[in-house]
């Protein structure tokens, strides 16, 4: 759901997909801040936004769009 | 012990078993069997994180760490070669630019079987973004070959199904692949106890890969260790030449004159 822009101070919420499931995050939010949020700060992971590799140096400069698909991993074991 | 090291994309390694980090009951007994091992590449999978999982639940890496291990991504549970490409680019960035991988790309999920189409489709793309592929493929001696044509740095052709423990069921396949590609042949799947892994390395195989064997035996840490001597023993076998197997040789080991009468 998206409230269009209005005066200053209105709350913009935007959805973006993330492993497969669509959650609500206030905007602006940048990767990094996503990754806080989720408890991941700490973790070894990977991500991708839209098909595309997000290095981890960028994790800060990029922000959340409405309509995003990302997928976050890490590493498990396998064979 | 005779200087006998293995390479792999110029790479040296001195353990030629390989082995995966999968089914292991806790991440104890993952480090134990590991370790028992001996083996210097181990495979991981890429999953998606949790989202609300226990935060303070231990990372694999953390155990495993990639100082300590060459750690090999795969591909496991992709069926296509888009789905293999995207995942090992995830794991190129997880670990910091450590482009060797493990590509694989089953063709149904009851038989595991490769599909060997989407796999050369997914090489071509991964070779050409700069990946070193270490391609899982089934035991045709032509894809191996075309494998090899398109850069991958290691052919790991399957003894059997995955996670079948049923061994070398084709040696001639795996002999037909070893006259036929100059890069490492590590067998990986079907391996399901010790002289499976020896039987491959007599055969001439450069390495054997295996996880299930290891995980899936009521020891995992005496199996790993059984599996890194069965690798020795077999790679030594080889290096040492069998002697010809014959119907019949006419030739005891004993002397035949000086009998008693």
């Amino acid at each position: 759901m998206r409230i269009l822009p209005q005066p200053d101070n209105e709350l913009i919420v935007i959805s973006v997909s993330i492993n497969g499931s669509t959650q609500h995050f206030e905007h602006p939010l940048s990767i990094a801040e996503l990754i806080q949020k989720m408890a991941l700060g700490d973790k070894r992971i990977a991500l991708e936004r839209n098909g595309e590799i997000v290095p981890r140096s960028q994790f800060s400069q990029q922000h959340l769009a409405h309509g995003d698909k990302l997928e976050i991993v890490v590493a498990v074991g396998g064979g | 012990m005779i200087n006998d090291p293995l390479i792999i994309a110029g790479k040296t390694y001195h353990s030629r078993l390989l082995v995966g980090t999968g089914k292991y009951k806790d991440f104890a007994e993952t480090k134990a069997a590991v370790e028992a091992s001996g083996a210097e590449i181990i495979t991981i999978a890429i999953r998606r994180s949790n989202i609300g999982q226990n935060p303070n639940e231990p990372n694999l890496l953390e155990i495993l760490p990639p100082a300590k291990y060459t750690l090999l991504p795969n591909t496991a549970g992709c069926y296509s070669a888009d789905d293999a490409v995207r995942t090992l680019r995830l794991a190129r960035e997880l670990l910091d630019g450590h482009s060797l991988v493990k590509l694989e790309v089953l063709g149904d999920p009851q038989s595991l079987y490769p599909n060997v189409v989407e796999t050369l489709s997914a090489a071509k793309t991964l070779v050409k973004e700069g990946f070193q592929v270490m391609v899982y493929t089934s035991d045709d001696p032509i894809i191996a070959k075309q494998l090899e044509d398109i850069g991958c740095v290691a052919i790991m052709p399957l003894a059997s199904l995955i996670g079948s423990g049923m061994g070398i069921l084709n040696p001639w396949n795996l002999q037909l692949i070893m006259e036929r590609v100059q890069v490492p042949v590590i067998v990986d799947a079907g391996v399901g106890t010790a002289s499976d892994a020896a039987i491959a390395m007599e055969l001439g195989c450069h390495g054997v890969l295996m996880n299930t064997a290891i995980a899936a035996a009521k020891n995992p840490v005496l199996m790993a260790s059984a599996m890194k001597l069965a690798v020795e023993a077999g790679r030594a076998a080889y290096l040492a030449g069998r002697m010809p197997k014959k119907l019949y040789s006419g030739a005891p080991s004993s002397p035949t004159s000086g009998l008693i009468s």
